[in-house]
């Protein structure tokens, strides 16, 4: 179980989470949704105790991340595996060792097992025989399978997935659709993906809550979100290029636009 | 909007002057703040052995064949130049000295670790940054590992290790390098040239120029990896701190290398 309350952070001037609240029930996908820049990456990297929030509290089990010490932080990430947007493989390392990475850091087998555990976790991801590749040989899709089995590796309780189908074909945007919810049923994590794809949000999430200038505006399952009433999130179910969404953007072009030529305008005179 | 046009160039040159020279005291500051950390991270387990010997073979033995042919050059042009120099006022005997002094104490170590600067520092920083921007930085956070002691650590100690060891080489070669052209090229006596040279050598003049090496091997790892850490923006990002890493750690090795000098000596 997650609490996310009242979580603020800005990058300069610029406020990227504005009071974020939203509670994730154990055992269930989470997907939150949102246009590009509004914060998803950052309300997740805030959950894993990668960015430090500058207000507000993230309990994980009950204890704030955002209060702990380094070495608590530290024991708390064990509990989170992440799958990042172009899966972040180490180029360095082949697939093998990119999955037993957390495995062979934390000690968690003895090494003569880890390349059965290895294989193990690729199975579960549908790869077999990959393990001496290394990530440039890798598909796009292949790379996603690939950081999945490392994520899930050291068997975490809390899984987040950063845009797990951004720049796939529809077909293997639909097999990591699948593998997440095999994923929660099989192991039974918590989960939470941040995506801009209706159709994966509807097709994985138990709740989808939508993310707007710094904050959730609404939370519902797949069906309620589809049939809901506020407009902003209308837009944003429906893709479409005209409504209050965009229509602010337009209206602060045109803003921008007018105050650019009355400066024009006192230069000349 | 209209604000700053109106302010004086003087006034804009001062500004930016005062926003580089805060940046870079800044910088500084984090690569001070990062040496402590790998300080602190050195003794704590896992052990990082193999990946340091990885980083010695990457800043030594890959770095052997530059550093050996710049120290052969430089031996050679410093036993002409002094050659030429001293035939005016007779005092050709004394060219193995020179040769010999100059190499070990000043020239074996700066130019290693320009050397260095440029092949690993650029390395590092492109390697760091990239993980950086492609989020491998953060995977390894949430795969339970610090990345400084994970990425900065074996580089730091492979450098201060590893760089003395070439100066050691390169003092070698730029030693003979300078018999070579004095002997061979200019027809000097090769008995007075090894005896002159042995005469004003002393260990001290060889052990202040590695302990010199060392530091630099230290400051080019740390500034590289700082740099590498620090890049955002894709591609054109990790271009940039490589730029950075590399002008900033050269620099650092001639600002340091006069300092320690004037400790030494």
């Amino acid at each position: 179980m997650i609490e996310i309350r009242g979580l603020c952070k800005r990058f300069g001037r610029k406020v990227v989470l504005d009071g974020v609240d939203l509670a994730i029930p154990k055992g269930k996908n989470t997907v939150v949704i949102g246009g590009s820049g509004t914060g998803k990456s950052v309300l997740i990297k805030c959950a894993v105790g990668l960015l430090r929030p500058d207000a507000g509290e993230i309990l994980i089990d009950g204890a704030d991340i955002t209060k702990m010490n380094e070495a608590e932080r530290v024991r708390v990430r064990q509990k989170f595996g992440m799958l990042f947007q172009g899966a972040a493989l180490f180029d360095s390392l082949d697939v093998g060792d990119n999955v037993a990475f957390a495995l062979r850091r934390l000690k968690l087998y003895p090494e003569r097992q880890i390349r059965d555990v290895v294989e193990e976790k690729l199975s579960m991801v549908g790869l077999r025989d990959v393990q001496r590749l290394m990530p440039a040989e890798l598909s796009g899709g292949m790379k996603k399978r690939v950081g999945l089995a490392r994520a899930i590796a050291s068997e975490p309780d809390i899984l987040l997935y950063d845009e797990p189908t951004t720049g796939l074909d529809p077909i293997m945007a639909d097999v990591i659709n699948d593998l997440i919810i095999s994923l929660r049923e099989t192991l039974g994590v918590t989960s939470i993906a941040i995506t801009h794809d209706m159709a994966s949000a509807c097709k994985i999430a138990d709740s989808i809550a939508m993310l707007y200038r710094g904050k959730i505006i609404e939370v519902g399952t797949p069906d309620e979100i589809r049939a809901t009433s506020n407009p902003v999130v209308a837009q944003f179910v429906a893709g479409r290029a005209h409504g209050p969404i965009t229509d602010e953007n337009e209206e602060f072009v045109r803003f921008v636009r007018r105050t650019h030529a009355a400066d024009e305008g006192t230069r000349r005179g | 909007m209209t604000e700053p046009a109106r302010r004086s160039g003087a006034a804009r040159l001062a500004e930016g002057l005062g926003e580089r020279v805060y940046a870079m005291l800044q910088d500084l500051g984090d690569i001070f703040t990062l040496f402590l950390q790998v300080v602190s991270w050195i003794p704590r387990p896992p052990s990082e052995f193999r990946n340091v010997v990885k980083q010695m073979e990457e800043v030594g033995v890959r770095s052997m064949p530059v550093v050996l042919v710049t120290a052969t050059f430089t031996g050679m042009v410093l036993a002409l130049q002094s050659y030429s120099g001293f035939q005016r006022f007779g005092a050709t005997s004394f060219v193995g000295s020179v040769v010999a002094l100059s190499i070990t104490r000043e020239l074996g170590p700066v130019f290693a670790g320009l050397m260095v600067s440029g092949r690993v520092g650029a390395s590092m920083a492109a390697e760091l940054g990239t993980m950086k921007v492609t989020e491998q930085i953060d995977a390894l956070v949430t795969l339970a590992t610090n990345p400084v002691k994970y990425l900065v650590v074996p580089r730091v100690l492979a450098a201060t290790v590893v760089l003395p060891v070439l100066v050691v080489f390169a003092d070698l070669v730029g030693i003979l390098g300078g018999y070579f052209v004095a002997v061979y090229l200019l027809g000097a006596n090769p008995y007075v040239y090894i005896a002159k040279t042995y005469q004003y050598l002393q260990m001290k003049d060889i052990y202040t120029g590695l302990i010199k090496a060392s530091v630099f091997g230290m400051l080019i790892a740390l500034i590289s990896c700082h740099h590498g850490f620090i890049a955002q923006g894709g591609a054109e990002g990790v271009g940039r701190a490589t730029t950075r890493a590399v002008v900033a750690s050269s620099m650092m090795v001639l600002i340091s290398d006069y300092f320690m000098t004037s400790f030494m000596f």
